[in-house]
């Protein structure tokens, strides 16, 4: 019998993560019930008028999944760590790098794929259009995978520690600043009736630079973390 | 000390055929704190390297060394004559570690676990026969959660036999396991020397380990 391949490898933790969360499903709710929670709050604080919670929508729906994320961000590679089968990830034939991709893979399905599903549900309550929400969606298709890959390199490097939380914020937040401006720049301009393409192809060229180059860094610190 | 030419032929010529584990002046700091220093290992397939020492000496530490998750503070490691910074990978395609902890999830099965390990490695047994080995039949779907400590350790020594690994590195792997389940251990250690494998391992207990396959190292602190 022969090792079975990398593809496979990266099938089946992505598959075991899936497994484990969905014994877990009452944490899987957390980041999912603050993003409802904050979104749906702001409508009512600032009041019924249209044309103001249009404008604000964007950035309201932009920094509750920006949060929402960085919230859900710790447990990636928590349990993990605590049990020691991150060690076993690490001492095997594969590219550490691509096992990452996997665990952040499962980790977007489970914290970044539900807020999608509910987006446009919370969009309507801003009364956005159709087409506007389309494009929110777009953002939210290409921005929130690049803020669970870069912040898995923060919580490789803070996994080790005993209270990483608030440095993992200090860590992250600087790099998701420009996921965020794109992104809500991107729905404003759609809500103006502009163009949209060029921030889209700029949210694009974030994802694949992030899909190509954080698996490496974060491989790495999980090493530094391990030692 | 230079080595003659031919020399160096008859050992690579022999570790094909032979695995063989060496370390080189290993030296481990911790804490500003030496816990050993120019340590010089050698295991040929064949043999059971018992590391011994006193709590606190670097046992873990030396293991985590050779199994390559700590860098040595000085030193290299070698497998088959090749430097395991090197091989890299290639390293780990022989390499079994059972640590402290279990590495196992709590929430998944004794089989989901087993089956997640055989996914990263190369399989010889089925998981139903791993699990009669190590004595867990029909535990195959109860979330180990529900296993005691022993039954735990029995499933994490389990993917040691699942699993086609030369090289297996553990850590005190009978802690808590009766004494009917470390000599059943034993014996599998003892099979998997004799197939040419190699064994290194910190155990507080005495070993029945046959003493022509053993070869000791202590550690002092």
């Amino acid at each position: 019998m022969t090792t079975p391949s990398l593809f496979n490898a990266f099938l089946s933790v992505v598959r075991r993560d899936l497994i484990l969360a969905y014994r877990h499903r009452a944490e899987l709710i957390n980041p999912l019930a603050f993003f409802v929670m904050v979104v749906t709050l702001f409508p009512l604080a600032v009041g019924a008028d249209v044309e103001l919670l249009r404008r604000i929508a964007p950035g309201v729906i932009w920094v509750a999944a920006l949060l929402a994320s960085l919230l859900s961000m710790d447990a990636l590679f928590r349990s993990d760590f605590e049990d020691g089968s991150l060690e076993l990830m690490v001492m095997t034939p594969h590219p550490l790098s691509i096992l990452v991709l996997a665990k952040v893979t499962a980790h977007w399905l489970l914290s970044g794929m539900p807020l999608l599903l509910i987006t446009p549900l919370l969009a309507a309550m801003f009364d956005l259009q159709a087409d506007v929400i389309g494009v929110l969606l777009t953002t939210l298709v290409l921005g929130t995978p690049v803020l669970s890959l870069i912040g898995a390199i923060a919580v490789a490097l803070t996994v080790g520690l005993r209270k990483g939380g608030v440095l993992l914020a200090i860590l992250v937040l600087p790099l998701y600043v420009p996921v965020l401006i794109f992104a809500s720049g991107a729905v404003d301009s759609a809500t103006a009736g502009l163009p949209v393409s060029g921030q889209l192809y700029m949210m694009c060229a974030m994802l694949f630079l992030a899909i190509t180059l954080t698996p490496w860094p974060t491989a790495a610190a999980l090493r530094m973390s391990l030692s | 000390m230079p080595v003659p030419h031919f020399y160096h032929w008859f050992l690579k010529h022999r570790m094909t055929t032979r695995p063989f584990f060496e370390a080189r002046q290993l030296a481990c700091i911790r804490d500003d704190r030496v816990l050993f220093s120019g340590l010089d290992i050698q295991v040929h397939g064949g043999q059971v390297l018992l590391i011994e020492g006193p709590n606190g000496s670097g046992k873990t530490s030396l293991l985590r060394i050779l199994t390559g998750l700590r860098n040595p503070d000085e030193g290299e490691l070698y497998w088959c004559g090749t430097a395991v910074l090197e091989l890299a990978a290639l390293f780990y395609q022989d390499v079994a570690y059972v640590g402290h902890m279990n590495g196992m999830k709590d929430d998944l099965s004794a089989s989901e676990n087993l089956k997640f390990t055989q996914s990263l490695a190369t399989a010889t047994l089925s998981i139903d026969e791993g699990l009669h080995k190590v004595g867990l039949d029909g535990y195959q779907d109860t979330p180990i959660r529900y296993l005691s400590a022993g039954q735990r350790r029995r499933l994490a020594l389990a993917r040691l036999l699942c699993t086609k690994k030369r090289l297996w590195i553990l850590d005190e792997p009978f802690t808590s396991l009766d004494k009917a389940s470390i000599m059943l251990f034993e014996s599998y250690i003892e099979d998997h020397v004799a197939t040419g494998g190699i064994a290194i391992m910190t155990s507080h207990h005495d070993t029945g380990l046959p003493d022509h396959i053993v070869q000791k190292i202590e550690l002092r602190s």
